[in-house]
């Protein structure tokens, strides 16, 4: 048997996949700032001076670093409104998906932190500054300007992991593409396709993290 | 801050440790106002621990610590007050490299002094004129040369008007062609009347403007003396030997 | 009936455990032969080896895993390749592995100074003993801990299996699930399962880090 192949059918569901991406983006957008934002938290958490909060900043950020993505989602989506916490299927998967980006990028925000001298930190002391000054305005920058390729690299394969939502039927690409190969049964073509889809959206995001890193994260250096 | 009576700067029996190693011996010093110390000794003699105790970068295990009469709280709660009237300079410069030489410093007295962004500017620039880089304010640590960088870090001091100034070896990171445009400003500075305490090995500096030359050695104070008395007739050994390594090199 | 979540319960995703490591295990050591392949063409002094390596390394961190085992196990079928559950996510997670060990070990090769293959080819060695007993050896300590960091990410990419219909640990997690309306727990005792596989080699890996920082 010779397969013949024909892309024909997925031109009738381009509208589909179109939607399925820019909701990729989306949802990946959403959790990368919240990630972050989360991620920057957990990093203060786990420099604080008492050590419950570091204890339970170290367990978080460990437990879902060691358990697959699948499993937060089904965790989120299917266990927690047993608590009473019920999410539609887009509202689980932008949380499971900042929860668990928030995980990767405290560990990558804490090695930027370190990369920071100590001398920094002494020259806001010796000014007067006091501790929430010296983060936010002597630490931050150089600190993530240290980490920003790893935060890139993380942030994109959070782009390519938002498939794994599709097993909860949150509409995104994968989704879009599941559904496409249902209705056709040309899966070779829509898989390969919808492969290049995300290789293209992985290189754009790349290319638009860089931009934004240019502009807002580098400085004259040595 | 009030002027009281008080001297700048008062040590009662200050003694501190790293781990089991005791760095600092009962120290006692007083700085009186408008005062230049120099402070000197062999690496690892204690001067460095002793002035960064001053304005409480380290923590001291015992004696007291009065900077204008006001005593430094052990558990560090007035730091953040006595460090804005205490200006430091480190060896190693310090200076935030994503800010421009007028951005650093324009950080401090905005965020503390809350003044608005022209007065902080034109502060800024009165102070990197009078260390001659108004040209090099717009440029960052990167583009500067080290005894620039050291200059934005003595002008960034000045910015908090600070009554009291001190130096951390300025001069040993720098090139020996950068050492004498950042001795000078610092003599320009001594000549304004400003207290400092200096911690260098630049003996010519401390004949120009010490009033006194503080030795030390192994965590403690061996002398105290006016420097043409401390260079011509150091009455310790240990000093002796130390002005003869650093002379004789 | 509904059964609750009890110890034959947590026994079958024990049981379904011990195929997460196996595939584990599988994908790790083809993915190894595949990636040390790739690594050494993207290394390669011909230009072609070079720029195919980059766009097969491109292609598999580029793209979802899950997209690549859906085109495996859905999309080869129809070219005539027929292929079993098990085949097909074996293939899947090893080509997968392919992708990012190579770039791992690619780093890693380069990492090693030029001075040492200048120095083994003036002793007269070839390519491949070059390669085999001076660049390798170094290039492989090097990239220890990241290695053993991917390592975890593919245990974690096993999971994905369970969309294929595989009973792995978070398969079996589903069917129980399904069974004893227990989910919370049931992905509780899951997730645990996988943080008891994963942590010690987390752990490893940073340790491993560790030392080679310190031997600089």
């Amino acid at each position: 048997m010779t397969y013949q192949f024909d892309f024909s059918p997925l031109l009738t569901y381009w509208p589909e996949l179109a939607a399925g991406m820019v909701q990729t983006l989306r949802i990946s957008c959403i959790a990368m700032v919240a990630g972050l934002v989360l991620g920057i938290a957990l990093t203060a958490l786990r420099m604080s001076p008492s050590r419950p909060l570091r204890w339970l900043a170290v367990s978080y950020i460990e437990l879902v670093r060691n358990t697959p993505f699948l499993v937060q989602i089904f965790f989120i989506f299917f266990g927690l409104p047993a608590l009473g916490l019920r999410f539609d299927a887009t509202q689980a998967a932008v949380l499971a998906m900042s929860l668990n980006c928030s995980a990767y990028a405290a560990e990558i925000v804490r090695g930027g932190v370190q990369a920071v001298p100590k001398g920094q930190v002494e020259a806001g002391r010796a000014l007067g500054l006091g501790t929430a000054d010296i983060y936010r305005f002597i630490v931050f920058r150089p600190a993530i300007r240290a980490i920003y390729p790893s935060l890139c690299s993380q942030f994109v394969l959070l782009m390519l992991n938002s498939s794994l939502v599709a097993a909860i039927s949150a509409e995104e690409l994968t989704y879009a593409a599941q559904m496409i190969d249902n209705r056709t049964f040309r899966s070779f073509e829509i898989f390969a396709v919808v492969g290049l889809l995300y290789l293209a959206l992985s290189q754009c995001l790349s290319l638009v993290l860089a931009a934004i890193g240019r502009a807002y994260f580098s400085y004259p250096s040595k | 801050m009030e002027q009281s009576a008080a001297p700048a700067i008062r040590l009662e029996h200050v003694s501190k440790w790293f781990g089991k190693l005791k760095v600092l011996q009962d120290v006692d010093l007083t700085v009186n106002r408008g005062e230049h110390i120099v402070l000197c000794g062999p690496s690892g003699s204690g001067k460095s621990t002793l002035i960064r105790c001053i304005n409480r970068i380290e923590e001291v295990q015992e004696g007291r610590i009065l900077v204008d009469g006001v005593e430094l709280r052990g558990d560090g709660r007035n730091a953040e007050d006595i460090r804005r009237h205490v200006g430091m300079v480190f060896q190693q410069f310090n200076l935030f490299p994503h800010m421009t030489a007028l951005e650093n410093c324009m950080l401090a007295p905005r965020r503390i002094h809350r003044i608005g962004k022209d007065e902080a500017r034109a502060r800024a620039m009165g102070h990197l004129e009078r260390v001659h880089l108004a040209d090099h304010a717009q440029k960052y640590p990167a583009q500067l040369s080290g005894g620039q960088q050291q200059r934005v870090a003595i002008a960034r001091a000045l910015c908090m008007n600070p009554d009291i100034l001190l130096f951390d070896e300025p001069t040993s990171a720098l090139d020996p062609e950068m050492v004498k445009e950042v001795l000078d400003t610092m003599v320009e500075l001594a000549d304004a009347g400003i207290t400092m305490i200096c911690v260098t090995h630049e003996m010519g500096f401390a004949r120009a403007v010490a009033h006194r030359v503080i030795f030390m050695d192994r965590g403690e104070i061996l002398e105290s003396a006016p420097p043409e008395e401390f260079f011509s007739a150091p009455r310790h050994e240990r000093a002796r030997t130390f002005l003869g390594q650093i002379l004789n090199h | 009936m509904i059964r609750e979540f009890g110890f034959p319960e947590l026994l079958f995703v024990l049981e379904g455990a011990r195929w997460t490591i196996l595939l584990s295990a599988l994908a790790f050591v083809c993915g190894g032969a595949l990636g040390l392949a790739v690594a050494l063409a993207r290394t390669a002094r011909s230009r072609a080896l070079r720029w195919g390596a980059t766009v097969y390394i491109q292609i598999f961190q580029g793209t979802p895993l899950l997209i690549q085992l859906f085109f495996v196990f859905f999309g080869l079928p129809l070219l005539g390749l027929q292929l079993n559950v098990w085949l097909a996510v074996t293939i899947g997670l090893a080509l997968h592995a392919s992708g990012y060990l190579g770039e791992i070990w690619r780093g890693g090769i380069q990492a090693v100074p030029a001075g040492q293959v200048e120095a083994a080819r003036a002793l007269g060695l070839g390519y491949r003993s070059a390669m085999i007993d001076v660049v390798l050896p170094q290039a492989l300590r090097i990239s220890l801990p990241a290695t053993v960091g991917f390592l975890v990410n593919l245990v974690k990419g096993t999971a994905l299996a369970a969309l294929l219909g595989l009973t792995e640990a978070t398969r079996a997690g589903q069917l129980m699930s399904n069974i004893t309306f227990e989910p919370l727990r049931v992905y509780s005792a899951v997730g645990l399962v996988y943080f008891a596989i994963c942590l010690p080699l987390t752990l490893w890996s940073a340790r491993l880090e560790r030392r080679l920082l310190r031997r600089g």
